[in-house]
């Protein structure tokens, strides 16, 4: 296999293989912690520390690892990982760890993290394998920060709300509420807006790629009849 | 009507069944414009225009011919299912939001007539009673207050006021109360199932009854599910203590279940399609509904009932298909 350029790998995580929108891996922390944007943000944090750091070890460990087991070397780095995560947020973000609750130590399952370290970073050189893991968790946050907020806004009409949890005291302010006596949709706090909400990303997607794709694929049925006219 | 081969010449087009559906629903229309003023008929107006207007721009979008489709009233009839479900003086844009959730999302997004597997008027229905329930339980109460007149009506609906002897406009429906209190109140029950609602609800048995005998709607829905309300009723009646369940009829004549019953279960696009089916998918739906509304959190639970029950239909139509001859 390979290696793909830079270019290739982060066109592969943001856009044309995103984990959320195309994979549509990892949909339990996607779905279950995307009801407000700075719950999504915590999360999406989170799962690039563990992603970026585990594609790292996993590309680094390459050599010494035997192909029989592999996949459980995977685990235990993972598991290390979030572990490490985890401990980091229960010391300086009490209240966010708080929130975010089973999830964090559920990393451990993101099909994601595991997918990348087999699929890519096992077989990809050290710098190739780090950057997959940066932009496939970045292209997990858009998704995350965009349902996140998508949701927070329909259904509790604020955005930034208890932006404290991250960035401390000072960052009350950055909470906007959208209006004085806004009360927001029920719905798309609870799981079912996460679906909708997953649902109508995903179709925005399929949407621009469509466009993107028609002026293309327009002049190749051309250049075909043409070619094809003796 | 959607049958199993051998299928029978039609006797009707969408739109002759759809026109039969709104004519038959007319005469609750007049009895409750009567009881409850003149909520209804202008939310059934805003309906009608933001279903077309919705049904034209997705018919658009789809790609699909946009006067044929348009002209079966199938959008019409989702809407006015779904109107008469709501509280009367609901706010415009609750409405709108309503339909755009039954036309778009649970109709087109599906597919369009004949492929949303889930009924587009209980989802739009369900949608805005999770996302609005104070606003979904505010009914009129008949009994000392003063019915808003037109303009009162319209202002309350697109204007957001709130006119002052409206200000207390919200009672529970009968059976949230009796739900939530342990004694019969006579004052905002009627003889039998709420002042007012019993003969709206006898208003859609005999628009439903025309319905069965025109052969609009299969029989057998409406009567497995009335019966399954009926019994879970009697057997309620015998061992609860609730003094307003000791009266079977109680059940059958209040909150929705006439309604759903002819109206809103038999939609043939979402019910089983197989007569066995029928039975059971119709039974499923009185079961459901009555432990909703007994034991569940929401006053009356048709709604999510059906729409429990047209997640079940395909596995239904599955365990019910006929034999064909000569297989086992």
């Amino acid at each position: 296999m390979s290696t793909p350029s830079a270019s290739e790998i982060i066109y592969q995580g943001l856009w044309k293989n995103n984990p959320g929108l195309v994979q549509l891996l990892g949909l339990c922390p996607l779905l279950a912690i995307s009801n407000t944007f700075v719950n999504a943000l915590g999360m999406s944090l989170a799962t690039i520390a563990v992603l970026t750091a585990s594609n790292f070890v996993v590309a680094l460990s390459r050599p010494v690892v035997r192909e029989e087991i592999r996949v459980p070397m995977f685990v235990l780095v993972i598991a290390g990982f979030v572990g490490i995560v985890q401990q980091v947020m229960q010391a300086w973000f009490y209240d966010l760890y708080q929130i975010l609750g089973i999830f964090i130590p559920l990393i451990v399952t993101n099909c994601i993290i595991l997918g990348r370290a087999e699929a890519f970073a096992s077989r990809q050189p050290l710098w190739a394998a780090t950057l997959d893991g940066l932009s496939m968790g970045t292209g997990f946050m858009l998704v995350l920060l965009s349902l996140g907020g998508m949701r927070e806004m329909i259904g509790s009409g604020t955005l930034f709300a208890d932006a404290w949890l991250i960035f401390g005291e000072q960052a009350e302010v950055l909470t906007i509420s959208l209006s004085e006596d806004a009360r927001g949709m029920l719905l798309f706090a609870l799981p079912p807006g996460a679906f909708l909400g997953l649902g109508l990303l995903v179709a925005l997607k399929n949407v621009v790629d469509e466009r993107m794709k028609k002026p293309r694929s327009v002049s190749v049925e051309l250049s075909q009849t043409i070619t094809a006219k003796p | 009507m959607v049958r199993h081969a051998p299928v029978y010449a039609p006797d009707a087009a969408v739109s002759m069944t759809m026109r039969r559906v709104l004519l038959a629903l007319s005469p609750g229309i007049v009895v409750y414009t009567g009881f409850f003023g003149w909520g209804l008929p202008v939310q059934l107006a805003l309906a009608t225009v933001a279903a077309l207007g919705f049904e034209a721009v997705m018919l658009k979008l789809r790609g699909r011919p946009v006067a044929v489709h348009i002209g079966d009233y199938s959008a019409v009839v989702a809407a006015w299912l779904l109107v008469i479900c709501l509280p009367p003086l609901l706010p415009w844009w609750m409405t709108l939001l309503a339909v755009f959730f039954a036309v778009v999302i649970a109709k087109h997004l599906y597919g369009g007539l004949g492929y949303n597997p889930f009924n587009p008027a209980m989802v739009g229905y369900a949608v805005l009673l999770v996302s609005f329930p104070r606003e979904m339980t505010q009914w009129i109460p008949l009994e000392g207050y003063v019915i808003p007149g037109f303009g009162e009506t319209l202002a309350v609906i697109f204007g957001g006021s709130v006119v002052s002897h409206l200000d207390g406009l919200s009672t529970a429906t009968p059976l949230d109360h009796f739900k939530h209190s342990s004694s019969a109140a006579p004052a905002i029950m009627g003889t039998l199932a709420g002042k007012g609602w019993e003969w709206i609800s006898l208003c859609w048995l005999v628009g439903g009854l025309w319905l069965a005998y025109t052969r609009t709607l299969d029989w057998r829905i409406p009567l497995s599910l009335l019966l399954t309300v009926g019994l879970f009723a009697v057997g309620l009646a015998l061992g609860s203590n609730n003094p307003a369940w000791q009266n079977p009829l109680f059940h059958l004549l209040s909150g929705g279940t006439l309604f759903a019953a002819f109206f809103i279960a038999t939609d043939p696009v979402t019910a089983s399609t197989t007569q066995a089916g029928r039975w059971l998918y119709a039974a499923g739906i009185g079961l459901l509904a009555m432990v909703i509304r007994v034991w569940g959190g929401y006053p009356d639970g048709f709604a999510f009932a059906v729409l429990l029950m047209n997640l079940s239909a395909p596995m239904i139509d599955y365990l019910t298909s006929p034999r064909a001859y000569g297989h086992k």
